[in-house]
C-alpha cells in the first residue's frame, strides 16, 4: 500500500506549479536560514498568511520546501561567517569554520549540503516506511491517549530539554495560559480578557513565533554586536567532486547520525541536542579525535546529517499524531488548521493526495535544495555583506508585516513587538522559546482532550492511567517529568559528579 | 542577572495571580457540561507560580553577579526598538508602507551614517517592491494611508 500511495504523491508533488512552490520555498527558505533573526519558524510564519488562498497541499510543499531551505541555508552562516544562524549548526561552526580559514571552504559547504542532503533522506524514507503504521495505531486514540502525548511532549522537554527543568515548565505552562485567553470555545466564556476587548480574539501563535523569534533574535544580536567576517568559498564542480569521492569513507558516521537525528528529533526538543551529541559520537569513535575542532571534515558530516535528520523526524509526530516535533513543524501544524483540515491520523484516509503530496515534496524538495544550494552559494553568501544597518530594519519590517498580515490587525504588531522583548529578556535569562511556543500552539487542542478525558471519567484522572496506551505514555511522560529530580540523586548514589552542559533548542 | 531573573519572575507570578483571580470568577469546579472554563488555567497558573517561587529561591541562593546587560552593549538593543516603536505608532496614521520606509532611511541614516539620498532610495525601493508584493501579487492589504489613497487604493 505504501509504494501506490507514494507514487500518488509524486503524481501531486511534481506538478510544474508545485515544482515552482518547491523551488520559491527553497530559494526563500535559504536566505530565511542565512540571515540572522530570521529562522525556519519566523519564515514559516511569515509566509503563512500569504498561502491562504492556495490549496493546502501546494501551500504546505511552500513551506516545508522553506524549511528544508532555512535548514541548509544554516549551513552557510555557520561554516562561511563562523555565525551559526540556526541554533543547530553551532556545532557545524566548530570544524567548518576552521575549514573555511584554511581555504577548504568548498569542501567543507559541499560536505555539509551532502550531509544535510543524506541526513533529510533518511528522514524521509523512514517517514515513508513509519507514518503509514503510526497513523494506523494513532487512530485507535481517544482524548485520554491524546492527551497523554500532549504530556510526553512537554515532559521531554523538561526531562531532555537541558537548561533549567523549572524555566522550561514556567515556559510551557505560560504559552499554555496565553493560548487560553479569550473566548472559550467549549463554553462560549470569556477568559482573562479583563474586559478588554482586543483580547477577545487572543493571541495569535503566529505573531507570537514573530515576535519571540524574529523581533527577539535582532534584539539579541545587536546587543552581541554583528560582525560578519566572512571567509571566502570558491565552489565549482571539482571541488563538489573530490569531496563526494572522499565522503564514502564516513559512512559509519553518516548512519550513526542518521540514527542519532532520528530519534531524537522525532521527540520534541530536536534538531540542536542532536547536532551536537553526533558531534560528540564522532569524535569519541575518530581515530584522531584531537583534530577534531581544527578543521575535521568528519566534525562538519556529523551535525550536519543529525541536524537535517532531526528536522525531517519532526515532521512524523506531526502528519501522524498532530503534535509537532519543533517550533517550525508547530506553526505548520497551525497552517493546517487554518487551511480547514484536520491535523492527525484521519489525515491519512481523508486527504491523502496531501499527505502523500507532503511526503512525496520531501524528496523532490530536498533534491532541489541540494542542487541550488550547491550553485548558488555565492550569492546566498553575498547576503550577509549587506550592511547590518539595511538589513535590521528589513528584518523588522517584514516582521511587521508578517504578523499584521495573520489578521489584518495593527494590535498584532504592537503584540509582535512586546513578544520581541519578551523573547530577548527570556533568551538571556535562560527561560527555552520552543516549549512555549508549542504550547502556544496545542492549548486548545490539549484543554480539549483534558476536558473530554475528564468528562469520560467522570471527572477523575486515573483514566490516563487506567487505559493501556495512554497508562504506558503517561507512565514515561511523568518519569521525563521526575528526570530533573531523579538525576542528581542517581548521580550521588553512584559517586560520580559530571557537570552538564546541554545546549538549548530554540 | 539576578535582580532581572527575580524582576521576570515576580511579573510572572502577578500574572498568574490575575489569571488565578480571573479564573475563580468563572469557576474552576465542575459544571453541567465538564470542567468549567477556569479550570484549566487555574491549575496551570497555580503550577506557574510554584514553579517561580522555586526559581527566586534558587535565584538568592546563586551568587555570581553577572550583569543581565551591559550599559554600553543595551545601546544598540534601544538603538533598533525604539524606532521600531515609534513606527508601529506611525503605521496607525501614514500606514505600514511609508511608515516603514521613514524607519529605514532614518535607521540607515542614523546608524549606518548613510547619506540621505541612498537611506531614501533603499527604503522607497524596499517600500515600493513590498507593496507589488503583498498589495498585487498576493492580494494581502497592508494598513494603509493617505499617500495610498491619493494614489487610489
Amino acid at each position: 500500500m505504501g509504494i501506490e500511495n507514494l507514487f500518488l504523491g509524486f503524481q501531486v508533488a511534481l506538478q510544474p506549479y508545485n515544482l515552482l512552490l518547491a523551488v520559491i520555498g527553497v530559494t526563500l527558505g535559504t536566505i530565511i536560514g542565512v540571515l540572522p533573526g530570521l529562522g525556519g519558524a519566523n519564515g514559516v510564519a511569515i509566509l503563512l498568511p500569504l498561502t491562504f488562498s492556495m490549496p493546502p497541499t501546494s501551500a504546505i510543499i511552500l513551506l516545508t520546501s522553506l524549511y528544508w531551505g532555512a535548514l541548509f541555508g544554516g549551513a552557510i552562516t555557520s561554516i562561511l561567517f563562523n555565525i551559526p544562524g540556526e541554533p543547530w549548526s553551532v556545532a557545524t561552526t566548530f570544524d567548518g569554520y576552521p575549514l573555511a580559514r584554511q581555504g577548504h571552504g568548498g569542501q567543507a559547504l559541499t560536505a555539509a549540503f551532502s550531509s544535510s542532503f543524506v541526513g533529510a533522506l533518511f528522514a524521509v524514507v523512514l517517514i515513508t516506511l513509519f507514518a503509514p503504521l503510526l497513523a494506523e495505531v494513532a487512530l485507535k486514540f481517544g482524548p485520554p491517549e491524546f492527551f497523554a502525548i500532549q504530556l510526553l511532549t512537554f515532559s521531554s522537554f523538561i526531562g531532555l530539554g537541558g537548561g533549567s527543568p523549572l524555566k522550561s515548565l514556567v515556559s510551557i505552562l505560560l504559552g499554555f495560559i496565553l493560548a487560553a485567553v479569550g473566548l472559550d470555545i467549549v463554553t462560549g466564556q470569556l477568559r482573562m480578557t479583563f474586559g478588554i476587548t482586543d483580547l477577545m480574539k487572543g493571541f495569535d501563535f503566529i505573531v507570537a513565533v514573530i515576535g519571540l523569534f524574529g523581533i527577539g533574535e535582532i534584539l539579541l544580536s545587536m546587543e552581541e554586536g554583528l560582525a560578519f567576517k566572512g571567509a571566502a568559498a570558491r565552489i565549482n564542480p571539482r571541488v563538489v567532486w573530490d569531496t563526494w569521492r572522499e565522503l564514502p569513507r564516513y559512512w559509519r558516521t553518516f548512519l550513526r547520525s542518521c540514527f542519532i537525528g532520528f530519534w531524537m528529533g522525532f521527540k520534541p526538543g530536536g534538531a540542536t541536542p542532536a547536532s551536537f551529541m553526533s558531534y560528540a559520537f564522532a569524535k569519541r569513535f575518530s581515530k584522531a579525535p584531537d583534530r577534531f575542532g581544527k578543521g575535521e571534515l568528519e566534525g562538519v558530516v556529523a551535525p550536519e546529517t543529525a541536524a537535517h535528520a532531526a528536522g525531517g523526524a519532526s515532521l512524523l509526530p506531526m502528519i501522524t499524531l498532530g503534535i509537532p516535533g519543533s517550533p517550525t513543524a508547530a506553526v505548520m501544524l497551525g497552517g493546517l488548521i487554518i487551511w480547514g483540515l484536520q491535523p492527525g491520523p484521519m489525515l491519512f484516509k481523508e486527504k491523502p493526495e496531501f499527505v502523500w503530496g507532503l511526503i512525496a515534496s520531501m524528496y523532490t524538495g530536498n533534491v532541489i535544495g541540494v542542487a541550488m544550494v550547491l550553485a548558488f552559494v555565492p550569492l546566498f553568501a553575498a547576503i550577509l555583506r549587506v550592511p547590518f544597518a539595511i538589513l535590521t530594519p528589513l528584518i523588522v519590517a517584514v516582521c511587521a508585516i508578517g504578523a499584521y498580515s495573520v489578521n489584518s490587525r495593527l494590535i498584532d504588531v504592537w503584540y509582535m513587538l512586546i513578544f520581541g522583548v519578551i523573547g530577548y529578556v527570556f533568551k538571556k535569562l535562560d527561560y527555552p522559546l520552543a516549549p512555549l511556543v508549542l504550547a502556544l500552539v496545542l492549548g486548545d487542542l490539549a484543554e480539549n482532550a483534558l476536558r473530554q478525558s475528564l468528562i469520560m471519567s467522570q471527572g477523575s484522572l486515573f483514566i490516563f492511567f487506567e487505559r493501556p496506551i495512554s497508562g504506558a505514555i503517561t507512565a514515561v511522560a511523568l518519569f521525563f517529568f521526575a528526570l530533573p529530580v531523579l538525576t542528581p540523586w542517581w548521580r550521588r548514589l553512584r559517586g560520580v559528579s559530571m557537570p552538564t552542559a546541554s545546549p538549548r533548542e530554540t | 542577572m539576578r535582580a532581572a531573573d527575580l524582576t521576570t519572575a515576580l511579573i510572572l507570578i502577578a500574572g498568574g495571580a490575575l489569571v488565578i483571580w480571573d479564573s475563580l470568577r468563572i469557576g474552576i469546579g465542575w459544571g453541567t457540561d465538564g470542567p468549567k472554563s477556569g479550570f484549566f488555567p487555574f491549575w496551570l497558573a497555580l503550577i506557574m507560580i510554584a514553579a517561580c517561587l522555586a526559581i527566586m529561591v534558587r535565584s538568592l541562593r546563586d551568587k555570581s553577579g553577572r550583569p543581565f546587560v551591559t550599559r554600553e552593549r543595551l545601546g544598540p538593543v534601544l538603538d533598533v526598538l525604539w524606532p521600531a516603536t515609534a513606527c508601529v505608532l506611525l503605521m496607525h496614521w501614514l500606514g505600514l508602507y511609508l511608515s516603514s520606509a521613514v524607519y529605514m532611511a532614518f535607521y540607515m541614516r542614523r546608524y549606518g551614517r548613510y547619506p540621505w539620498l541612498a537611506a531614501i532610495a533603499v527604503s522607497v525601493l524596499f517600500a515600493v517592491s513590498a507593496f507589488i508584493i503583498f498589495e498585487i501579487w498576493f492580494l494581502v492589504p497592508m494598513p494603509k494611508g493617505p499617500l495610498e489613497a491619493r494614489l487610489g487604493y
